[in-house]
């Protein structure tokens, strides 16, 4: 079961490769991350997701706990929270049904052509993972010549916050 | 300027207002100008070891024996690297160190220069925490951070790398110690829950047939009275893990020794049977439980423990409590006096009449697991009980691994904590001459002893020259089985007894000889009557170390033993006896 991770810690060198130690010490693949410093430049928030049951979750959140970097860490995927991820795909178009096409799909999906030249378009999109999933389904067909995806970031609903 | 500070000096200054006042430790280039700035000054007295695996066991064995944070000193690359089987030791047994390591100079960082290995990144796995140190202006407070770390809830090492250009003498900053440390990322928690606590005071009281499982939480806690208070106060049977052992007083009628893969018929099968068990600075370690399914079918687990990540890890607890062994029960005795319940005196009678059925039937003192000594055939498990007898039971004992080292953790009765002295989680061998070296230094007039093997001892022998310099009057009290006893004896029980690289075809050096090359006192024993007599010598030359090579059975096997797959009551009794 995919699990998402969010963590606040301090924005120093070798905090972050500790926080990637415990996964890869265990076996355990980290499926995406990402990590920026907030709006006080001191901490780094970071935000992950992995595969495991409930007890190697449970697990994880305690040992990322114990790192002395970490100031604060939730499992987001235990409560009602939003996620959202940052695509950028570099797509081949080689005629104009190809053009077409794309833009009727970047329209769908409420994305955006952020860069063009005579035969590709790169296209920007947000949102869910499952969301862009599907874009890449949808557009497959043309020609996909690069993707970039950010990894989840996630914040919970409601009042709940992680801040310091 | 009164208080300007090259960060040589600055590294020496902080250490003695960390309160440090021994440093073992070995220099090297990226470590020179901090030994320069050692050796202007009078406050930290340094230990030169013959090797860096021994300077961190050195300062994890003077940990051990006194409570306090141990520290060492290395140089850049092989020195650090030397240093990582101490600290992954250290890392295991939740050990309080701080190690500093020289490294090269910032610039050269990243250039695969003479002598540099990345140790923050190598260290990563086995280090409670880390820091590279990258200001001169930053180290004192650095370095109070590390002590901090150390020695803060649930203890463990802590290494400081320090490039050698911000230690430089040319450049002086002023120097400050921080007085008061606080980290927002770091907050150990102390109090148990109380609501947590009060359940588990209620369960423990309400028990038929309760059990206290106690491990080296109590001794790193210092919690052995508050323990031993409320075990009496219930009148609840006590077992220790290896770690735990001297946690409750050993020789007391409720203890019921060690428990675990080699531990009393008597604990197993009580913990087998228990209706609750309180599981206390204690980690439900593998080498405890056995097979994880068939543990303890019938408790209910009370776990108390300072780390969160210990709790629910192996066995699920039905009562978990966060909290410091001292303060949970502390709090537990307060509870217990305020309410009104009392223990079922009479099912615990009952439990109490089984357990010492048991124990008169398969007690490590009262039952017979091996053929009695005689002639040139001493049996390894007497030299324990020999040295029992003539420290009368006062020793500090460190030890290696192998055979011997469970030897002495069931045949050495430790009343008292911080006098068992062993590698528990890693298994070092090596461990033991080293920890021995760090333990006499804190206990200058003490009886220390080193129980060891052939196989071991040779892993840091080195050291004999250390104890020579520094006038370290260790007893090393050598089971020489001329084998890899404890591989053997798995050889035998797994492997048809085909002994794959466990001997050494006539290769042992005269340890006698070996001893007085390095300036020591031999003395070889192959009969046992002359055991005692020799090992009365022996700890009468108080002011020499004393090498006493002990010729014992080989074909010796610990007993009991878990069967493997097994709940924690499946033993073997003997080679043709099990439960
Ligand atoms: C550094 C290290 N290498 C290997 C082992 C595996 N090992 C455990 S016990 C043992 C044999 C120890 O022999 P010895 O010191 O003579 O003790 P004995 O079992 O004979 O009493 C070995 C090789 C270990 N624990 N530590
Ligand atoms: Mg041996």
């Amino acid at each position: 079961m995919k699990r998402i991770i969010s963590i606040l810690l301090e924005n120093e060198s070798g905090a972050l490769s500790r926080v990637v130690g415990l996964f890869a010490q265990r076996g355990y693949n980290i499926d995406t991350l990402t990590v920026a410093p907030t709006d006080d430049d001191t901490l780094s928030r970071l935000t992950l997701t992995t595969q495991g049951d409930d007890q190697m979750t449970e697990q994880m959140v305690k040992q990322l706990h114990k790192l002395i970097d970490t100031i604060k860490v939730v499992h987001l995927t235990e409560d009602l929270h939003i996620e959202c991820e940052l695509m950028l795909v570099k797509i081949k178009v080689a005629d104009n049904d190809a053009r077409a096409e794309i833009s009727r799909s970047v329209e769908i999906f409420r994305g955006h052509i952020v860069d063009m030249t005579a035969s590709t378009y790169t296209v920007q999109l947000a949102g869910d993972s499952d969301k862009l999933d599907a874009f890449i389904d949808a557009v497959r067909e043309v020609g996909i010549m690069e993707v970039v995806r950010s990894g989840v970031s996630g914040i919970s609903r409601g009042d709940k916050f992680l801040r310091v | 300027m009164a208080n300007m500070l090259s960060g040589g000096e600055i590294v020496i200054r902080a250490l003695k207002d960390a309160g440090v006042k021994n440093v073992w430790g070995y220099p090297g280039g990226a470590a020179l100008h901090i030994y320069d700035a050692l050796h202007r000054q009078d406050d930290v007295y340094h230990l030169l070891v013959r090797h860096e695996q021994a300077a961190v066991h050195a300062a994890d064995g003077f940990s051990r024996s006194t409570g306090e944070v141990g520290t060492a000193l290395v140089t850049s690359g092989p020195g650090a690297t030397n240093a990582i089987t101490g600290i992954a030791t250290a890392y295991m047994d939740s050990i309080p160190l701080v190690v500093i390591s020289g490294q090269v100079p910032m610039a050269k960082i990243g250039q695969d220069a003479f002598q540099e290995t990345d140790m923050v990144g190598v260290s990563r796995p086995i280090v409670k925490h880390s820091f590279l140190v990258t200001r001169t202006e930053d180290i004192a407070e650095t370095i109070a951070k590390a002590y901090y770390i150390a020695a803060t809830g649930r203890p463990g090492p802590v290494v400081v790398d320090i490039p050698k250009d911000i230690t430089d003498p040319s450049y002086k900053v002023p120097y400050k110690w921080p007085e008061n440390i606080k980290m927002r990322s770091y907050q150990p928690t102390n109090k148990g829950h109380r609501g947590q606590v009060k359940r588990a005071v209620k369960t423990l009281l309400e028990a038929k047939r309760p059990v206290i499982y106690a491990g080296g939480g109590i001794i790193l806690d210092n919690a052995s009275e508050y323990l031993t208070q409320l075990a009496q106060q219930l009148n609840c049977p006590v077992t220790n893990t290896l770690m735990g052992l001297g946690g409750y007083p050993a020789t007391d009628r409720q203890s019921l020794g060690m428990l675990g893969m080699h531990g009393t018929y008597e604990a197993n099968t009580a913990m087998h049977h228990a209706d609750v068990i309180f599981a206390v600075g204690a980690r439900f370690d593998d080498r405890v439980t056995n097979d994880l399914d068939k543990f303890c079918p019938h408790a209910t687990i009370i776990h108390v423990d300072v780390d969160p990540t210990s709790i629910s890890k192996n066995i699920n607890a039905h009562i978990p409590v966060v909290g410091t062994c001292t303060a949970v029960l502390k709090e537990m005795l307060s509870i217990a006096e305020q309410l009104e319940l009392k223990p079922d005196a009479e099912a615990i009678k009952d439990w109490w009449q089984q357990i010492d059925q048991w124990r008169e039937d398969q007690g490590i003192y009262t039952a017979t697991r091996y053929e009695p000594s005689s002639g040139a055939v001493i049996k390894p498990q007497d030299v324990i009980k020999a040295l029992y007898k003539v420290t009368d039971g006062e020793a500090f004992v460190t030890s290696d691994v192998g055979q011997h080292q469970m030897f002495a953790a069931q045949y050495y009765l430790f009343d008292k904590p911080r006098r068992w002295i062993n590698s528990g989680g890693l298994g070092t061998m090596g461990f033991g001459l080293p920890a021995a070296m760090g333990v006499q230094l804190a206990h200058p007039d003490a009886a220390v002893a080193c129980v060891t093997g052939e196989g071991s001892i040779q892993m840091c022998i080195q050291e004999l020259s250390t104890c020579n310099q520094h006038n370290l009057p260790i007893k090393i009290i050598n089971l020489n089985n001329s084998a890899l006893g404890m591989v053997r004896q798995w050889q035998d029980m797994n492997y048809s007894s085909r002994y794959s690289q466990s001997l050494y075809e006539d290769s042992l050096p005269d340890f006698v000889a070996l001893a007085e090359a390095y300036g020591h006192v031999g003395i070889k024993v192959t009969r046992f009557e002359d055991l005692e007599e020799k090992m009365r010598e022996c700890f009468e030359l108080k002011d020499r170390l004393v090498f006493m090579d002990i010729c014992v059975d080989q074909s010796e096997h610990v007993y009991p033993m878990q069967m493997p797959g097994g709940s924690m009551r499946d033993l073997w009794l003997s080679k043709t006896e099990r439960t």
